[in-house]
């Protein structure tokens, strides 16, 4: 009888009544063939794979990750609450002992969606992996986790997120920004003072092959994690990097995404994009399920895999191994620039323009972060949208130092009602949400 | 009148229902190594005196296959299988004529590896040379496409005296399944011809001209011809005898968990306004897991000869058994020694050394032994409602797929019990002080499996697969596969689905006038390529409900019809 190695839990959600819109590659259609090869497989049935029903978030998990405008409802459809309530499925049966491993294999997708939600960017609207590990934390006290995202596209709203953080190692393998959505993810992109060094990102060039994308995970993201020593390993497991994916300009298959599996070995995997739904999406998570699992896959290939095709050129592969070892040098320099950074005490700032390709907003954004040595540091956000929303919001994190805490409730209370239509408390020390709205 | 007959473990059950209602019952041993005798024996019980002309249908649910499965007695069968991309097919059923051959289709029936069909006659002259009779061809993705199954079919069928085809079984993608029930319905179909044939040969010897039909694990049932193509249908069919026996009897509107307490363990299924549960994907038995249509059945290892302990203070029961009760001259105290002290068991039991039995137990808990007794006997109730709670919790886990679905969140929760059984009084009425709504003895309770099989109506299933984009249409197990237009619509596959399905079901034997079909499961998807529609792909699923024969009054108990 064929059994899986380690037990392996699996949420699948295809949501196949959901759409962005009838066309759009986030549409009804899009894990059909998935289910259909993932069920003819008989993936299921085999000895130590269990398939979960998906819970859902509820506001209060939202909240604990996001600040949404004006409200969760507002910004998340039921979809998003299940997709959601997949991954934290997976997060509490792997917790609880049920599962090795687990894999939500659900969709609307989320890394595209920042710290602030006023709508949908990059096809998310929420980012469900962070909703998933702030439950987490919150409910098992889990402190480090790494999350490596391997979506073709820079996963910018978990790396807001987790800018400032050092408890949280954010990777990102991505095609390069200058040739793809959103345009961002690169070296310098390294986190901010209180965490720098714990974003990294790895740039790689178009064409990139199974050959890069190994060599990638095996010399630069391994023995960064390592030295990490993350409590849980995450993966956003997007399958955009397929030769056949219609919005990228990958050349990665259905074997190495296995073979990256099995080296990354995360604790959890979480389904991001991926939109060649015939040609690629029914291969790749059939490998990514055997790969967890403990399966061999070594046979396993697409039905037009042709590795000529698909072959790596010299200067791709030359420009992956400088990139790689430019990352390693950053990690390894990172308490020296932390020094740096950290050497005027007090606040810093920064201001951004986020657009939101998918619902069509522009939001600008001033976020000031309390430098500190001992915490991701007291977090504040003036946010405001061409859509005439305005908005202050305070993040507290888990950790937070007497002083940083002291001087996110200061931020909170001294914040002036009129200024803004609501006023946002996220103090995560004793898991409290709290709004200030403004008076009419 | 009708005639219905359930070969169980221990007894074989039969009854005789006419006009005038359930005129004689009979309760054989059951003999293994001659299931055939069992067979007629029973039969003749009943139908002493009777006028057989009379018998208008006559239903059989037999241990024949299953006990063939379960005890491996099953001859060499030949497999076949071309899969393509994924798990080595080898793993799933290690087997001594296995072969594999190249080619291979996709989700949506393409092509993408054509056949190796010169590879065949030289598999099929091995399996001849080896003297394999039967064999399975399966390929993955045959329900989209037969196509290569049947060419492997044609190929193999000169040197073989059957070959089965993965498609005809079921529509549900599952290539493992698919493959283990192609190789059950090969295995089994021998014994299962040459009984049938057998009885049925001895009934016209008699005078009893009916076909035979013979009863599903889904609570269905199907005329004996019919099964020569389903022969693995007939496996595990006895649960679903008993569960049909109930169904009479459980009320519309409601949610009736029906439970049927045996020796050593305890079934159970659910009933949703009368009708029962399927299981999700199949029968598994023994390192078997089939497609084969069920009722949805969970078994617990309590039963009234369930060993009797007590382990760190605790009464525990089961899940293994020893015999019979101390009552009836057993070594290990039993629940029945439990009924038997507190003067609920019939006059053959020996009550004194069902006290003996329970005096150590009693000693243990540090209560006199009627105590005990009592004790036992609400502990086997709770673990049976434990069991059962199980049971529902894992059909309200149930993963769906659609936002729809998971916001509807349809839930069950059982609201009436029907208990049947050898201990099914004992046991109702202290089920009925645990448990949150009614509970009843099924009426007849003892022989409600043969009155089930008796009862049980024809049930079918039919799938159907519609691409517009390929202009295809494809009814797999029915052996269709056709053009259609590029505006053919989910309506046109519904009304295609069930007229296939009136069809099946008559050539199965069902009365046409109570035919009761429903669409099971239906979904439609347009394919998008670029920004444009290229067409609709479309599963239509529809089944004959297991249920009863019209004609039959549950008030009355007796026979409406004149052709019945
Ligand atoms: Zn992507
Ligand atoms: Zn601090």
């Amino acid at each position: 009888m064929l059994s899986a190695k380690h037990k392996t839990g699996l949420v699948f959600f295809p949501a196949f009544d959901w759409a962005i819109s009838p066309t759009h590659p986030e549409r009804q259609e899009r894990l059909l063939y998935t289910q259909d090869q993932v069920f003819e497989e008989g993936l299921f049935d085999i000895e130590g794979i269990t398939e979960f029903k998906p819970g859902l978030v509820t506001i209060e998990d939202v909240q604990r990750t996001h600040f949404c405008v004006p409200d969760p409802s507002a910004v998340m459809t039921e979809s998003h609450f299940i997709s959601a309530g997949g991954a934290k499925t997976i997060g509490t049966a792997l917790m609880e002992g049920k599962i090795k491993r687990g894999f939500a294999l659900v969709r609307p997708p989320g890394h595209h969606a920042n710290r602030v939600v006023h709508g949908a960017r990059g096809f998310c609207n929420v980012n469900i992996e962070a909703i998933m590990i702030e439950h987490i934390r919150h409910a098992y006290g889990v402190k480090r986790v790494a999350i490596v995202d391997t979506d073709c596209h820079h996963g910018d709203g978990t790396q807001d997120i987790y800018w400032h953080d050092p408890n949280t190692l954010f990777i990102s393998l991505h095609q390069d920004g200058r040739t793809l959505y959103p345009g961002s993810g690169f070296l310098d992109e390294m986190g901010g003072p209180n965490a720098i060094g714990y974003t990294i990102n790895i740039p790689l060039p178009p064409n990139t092959s199974e050959e890069g994308f190994l060599y990638t995970v095996k010399n630069a993201v391994l023995p960064i994690v390592e030295e990490f020593k993350p409590e849980l390993i995450i993966n956003s497991a997007g399958q955009d990097n397929h030769y056949s994916d219609p919005i990228t300009n990958m050349n990665f298959c259905a074997h190495g995404y296995a073979e990256l599996t099995r080296l990354l070995n995360a604790d959890i995997a979480v389904l991001e994009g991926g939109y060649s739904i015939e040609g690629a999406l029914p291969y790749v998570n059939t490998g990514i399920i055997m790969a967890m699992a403990g399966l061999d896959y070594s046979h396993f290939r697409e039905p037009d895999y042709d590795p000529e095709k698909i072959c790596q050129r010299p200067h791709v592969t030359r420009q992956i191994k400088e990139t790689c070892d430019a990352a390693i040098a950053l990690w390894q320099q990172r308490k020296v620039l932390a020094g740096q950074v950290r050497s005027e005490k007090g606040l810093s700032r920064r201001t951004r323009q986020i657009y939101y390709d998918t619902d069509g907003i522009q939001e600008h954004q001033t976020e000031i972060v309390k430098i500190c040595g001992n915490c991701a540091g007291a977090l504040l956000i003036d946010s405001s949208t061409n859509e005439q929303a305005h908005i202050l919001a305070v993040h507290i994190p888990p950790d937070a130092c007497y002083e940083c805490r002291q001087q996110g409730l200061k931020w909170f209370e001294k914040a002036g009602a009129d200024n803004f239509q609501r006023i946002y408390l996220q103090d995560r020390t004793t898991d409290r949400y709290q709004i200030k709205k403004q008076s009419i | 009148m009708i005639i219905g007959l359930d070969v169980g473990g221990t007894h074989t059950d039969v009854v005789l229902i006419s006009a005038q209602g359930l005129v004689a019952e009979a309760k054989v041993p059951t003999d293994f190594s001659n299931l055939f005798n069992t067979v007629l024996d029973g039969l003749n019980c009943v139908t002493l005196g009777i006028n057989i002309q009379k018998i208008r249908r006559l239903v059989l649910s037999t241990t024949l296959t299953t006990n063939l499965v379960v005890q491996n007695k099953l001859p060499a069968v030949g497999m076949v299988t071309a899969a393509g991309p994924g798990i080595d097919p080898a793993l799933f059923h290690p087997h001594p004529h296995y072969y594999k051959t190249a080619g291979a289709l996709d989700h949506r029936g393409r092509e993408i590896e054509p056949l190796d069909e010169k590879r065949l006659p030289e598999i099929g002259l091995k399996l001849k040379q080896s003297g394999v009779r039967y064999a399975g061809v399966v390929t993955k993705f045959s329900v989209r496409n037969p196509e290569h199954e049947k060419r492997m079919a044609a190929a193999l069928a000169p040197f073989c005296e059957h070959v089965f085809m993965g498609h005809q079984f079921s529509g549900a993608l599952n290539f493992p399944r698919r493959i283990a029930t192609t190789y059950l319905n090969a295995a089994v179909y021998p014994s299962h011809k040459q009984f049938f044939e057998f009885v049925q040969k001895s009934l016209n010897q008699q005078g009893l001209g009916v076909p035979i039909r013979i009863l599903k694990p889904d609570g269905g049932n199907m005329q004996f011809d019919a099964s020569l193509d389903y022969p693995a249908q007939t496996i595990l069919s006895g649960p679903s005898a008993s569960v049909m026996g109930a169904l009479a009897y459980a009320p519309r509107g409601n949610t009736s968990l029906v439970i049927d307490i045996g020796g050593t363990t305890t079934d159970m299924a659910v009933l949703v306004n009368g009708v029962p549960l399927l299981a999700r994907s199949g029968i598994e038995i023994g390192p078997y897991k089939t497609s084969i249509r069920a009722m949805l059945t969970h078994s617990i290892g309590v039963g009234g000869d369930s060993v009797v302990r007590v382990q760190n203070g605790a009464i525990t029961i089961g899940p293994d058994r020893a015999g019979c009760a101390m009552a009836y001259g057993g070594s290990s105290p039993t629940p029945t020694d439990a009924f038997c002290v507190l003067g609920r068991a019939d006059f053959r039991a020996d009550r004194k050394r069902a006290a003996e039995g329970l005096a150590p137990i009693a000693q243990m808990l540090e209560v006199p032994v009627q105590e005990a007794a009592e004790r036992i006997f609400r502990k086997a109730c709770v673990q049976i409602l434990e069991g059962a709670q199980k049971m529902v919790d894992h059909i309200n886990s149930k993963p769906v797929y659609t936002v729809h679905e998971m916001v509807e969140d349809i839930q069950i929760q059982p609201d009436h019990i029907l208990v049947l059984g050898g201990p099914a009084e004992q046991f109702a009425e202290k089920l009925a002080t645990l448990f949150d709504g009614k509970v009843a003895t099924v009426p007849h309770y003892h022989v409600a499996n043969a009155i089930g099989c008796a009862l049980a109506s024809t049930t079918c299933e039919v799938c159907i697969y519609a691409d517009t984009a390929r202009k295809i249409l494809t009814a797999p197990s029915e052996n269709i596969s056709k053009k259609i237009s590029p505006d053919f619509s989910m309506r046109d596959c519904r009304d295609i689905a069930l007229r296939l399905l009136r069809e099946k079901a008559l050539r199965h034997g069902a009365h046409p006038d109570s035919l009761e079909m429903e669409i099971i499961e239906q979904s439609q998807f347009n394919m998008i390529r670029g920004f444009q529609t290229i067409g609709k792909n479309i599963r239509v699923r529809a089944q004959v409900k297991p249920g009863l024969i019209h004609g039959y009054d549950p008030k009355t108990e007796k026979l409406m019809r004149d052709d019945l």
